[in-house]
């Protein structure tokens, strides 16, 4: 049975590094406060004028290179917080790359955006619509919070992560899927950026803070995220002939390491089978998987479960038989 | 053997939060069980599936002591079940 592979790994960070002390210096907050509650230690933020396409083609570059150079004919990028509404960001990444006329889309399921991106690339190869697929999550959404928010200002970081995708076999090592793909459009208040689209078009004079800033509803997210995040992974192991047990690793989207350590729990999985790499990266949404498969790398032969949560509402998990591979 | 409301959102505390026995009491606070407000968030979790009741997230912020949130169970239709 053909199937997508994973055949190559890299990610790009912003050099700019936050700490909680230097948010604590201008926030109500503490690094102790942050870190019981999150986890994170440190973000990267990028500086006025960098985009996310920016880092989308820094993580790609290093995906295709560590992928063995062979270029490829889709791009992917899984974004909430894309160059503008038009033109999208892949089409730009592709070019910069060298990939272009390239199939170029970009994709927002907020911070589920990578196991959707990889389920659509590996749609793509299977339907032959492309040979190879550069599958990138780049976010920089630390341009969208609001710096007096101290309930969202903490929380987030940019980066970015790729994989690239060849056609194989589904019994070749890095073969991807079984996928778990969900949506919930009745709780998207809990998560939003609202302005910029045809609700709030860009062009209005009376957007309110609210609608041009991130916003969350801290509590509402944890308690979905957790349910959400099992019950995929459940799904997939299901879907997939194997109990949660078996899976040797699950990487899940670096919201919060709290509620990492809470899916674990809820599944009986030992918690140490399920990397935190918040520390240094904060949530960076679509591209934190990527950043995590990079940080705390699954040993080669390894089952590892890809699980995210975020706005819309969206959720995702993807199986992957970790191949050696070394980040670009 | 029946077990009461009380004795249910214990053994979620125990079991689920790690919390000693001997420390849970109806005069109990959150903080003094070393729960904070994403543990409630939680708590508030584990009781809607044990419970089938649903504690809503201001309902939980005013939670102050143990005894507030078994009688908010009750009073929401919590029964004691099979333990």
């Amino acid at each position: 049975m053909t199937a997508a592979v994973v055949e190559g790994l890299g990610t790009a960070l912003p050099p700019r590094r936050v700490t909680n002390d230097d948010l604590a210096q201008v926030l109500d907050t503490s690094d102790e406060w942050i870190r019981t509650r999150t986890g994170i230690v440190a973000r990267r933020m990028v500086d006025d004028g960098v985009v996310t396409g920016d880092l989308a083609v820094e993580a790609g570059e290093r995906a295709l290179k560590s992928a063995g150079g062979q270029g490829a004919d889709a791009v992917i990028v899984a974004t909430t917080t894309p160059d503008q509404p038009l033109p999208n960001t892949a089409a730009g990444v592709a070019e910069r790359l060298g990939l272009a006329p390239a199939a170029a889309l970009d994709l927002n399921t907020a911070c589920a955006g990578f196991p959707y991106a990889l389920a659509t690339g590996a749609g793509l190869l299977t339907a032959g619509a492309a040979s190879r697929v550069l599958v990138i999550g780049a976010e920089t959404l630390t341009r969208f919070l609001d710096p007096g928010d101290r309930s969202t200002a903490v929380l987030f970081g940019d980066g970015a992560g790729a994989l690239v995708l060849r056609l194989g076999d589904a019994d070749d090592p890095g073969a991807v899927g079984p996928f778990d793909l969900g949506s919930d459009g009745s709780a998207a208040e809990i998560l939003t950026l609202s302005a910029g689209g045809s609700r709030l078009p860009p062009h209005r004079d009376d957007l309110a803070d609210d609608d041009k800033y991130l916003k969350m509803d801290g509590r509402e997210v944890y308690r979905h995220a957790v349910r959400r995040m099992a019950e995929s992974l459940e799904a997939l192991a299901q879907r997939a002939g194997l109990d949660v047990a078996d899976l040797d690793g699950v990487y899940a989207h670096q919201a919060n390491s709290r509620i990492i350590e809470a899916v674990a729990d809820r599944l009986g999985l030992p918690r140490e089978r399920c990397p935190v790499t918040i520390a240094e990266h904060a949530n960076t949404s679509a591209a934190s998987i990527p950043l995590a498969l990079a940080a705390a790398p699954p040993r080669p032969g390894d089952r590892v479960a890809l699980v995210a949560f975020g706005g819309g509402l969206a959720w995702g998990s993807a199986l992957v038989r970790w191949p050696e591979v070394t980040p670009g | 053997m029946s077990s009461t409301v009380y004795e249910r959102v214990s053994t979620i505390l125990v079991e689920n939060f790690g919390v000693e026995a001997d420390k849970i009491s109806a005069d109990a606070t959150f903080e003094d069980l070393d729960l904070d407000s994403l543990d409630l968030v939680e708590f508030s979790l584990a009781a809607e599936e044990e419970l089938g009741v649903r504690i809503e997230d201001e309902e939980a912020e005013a939670l102050g002591t143990l005894g507030d949130a078994v009688k908010l169970l009750e009073d929401k239709g919590a029964t004691p079940g099979e333990g």
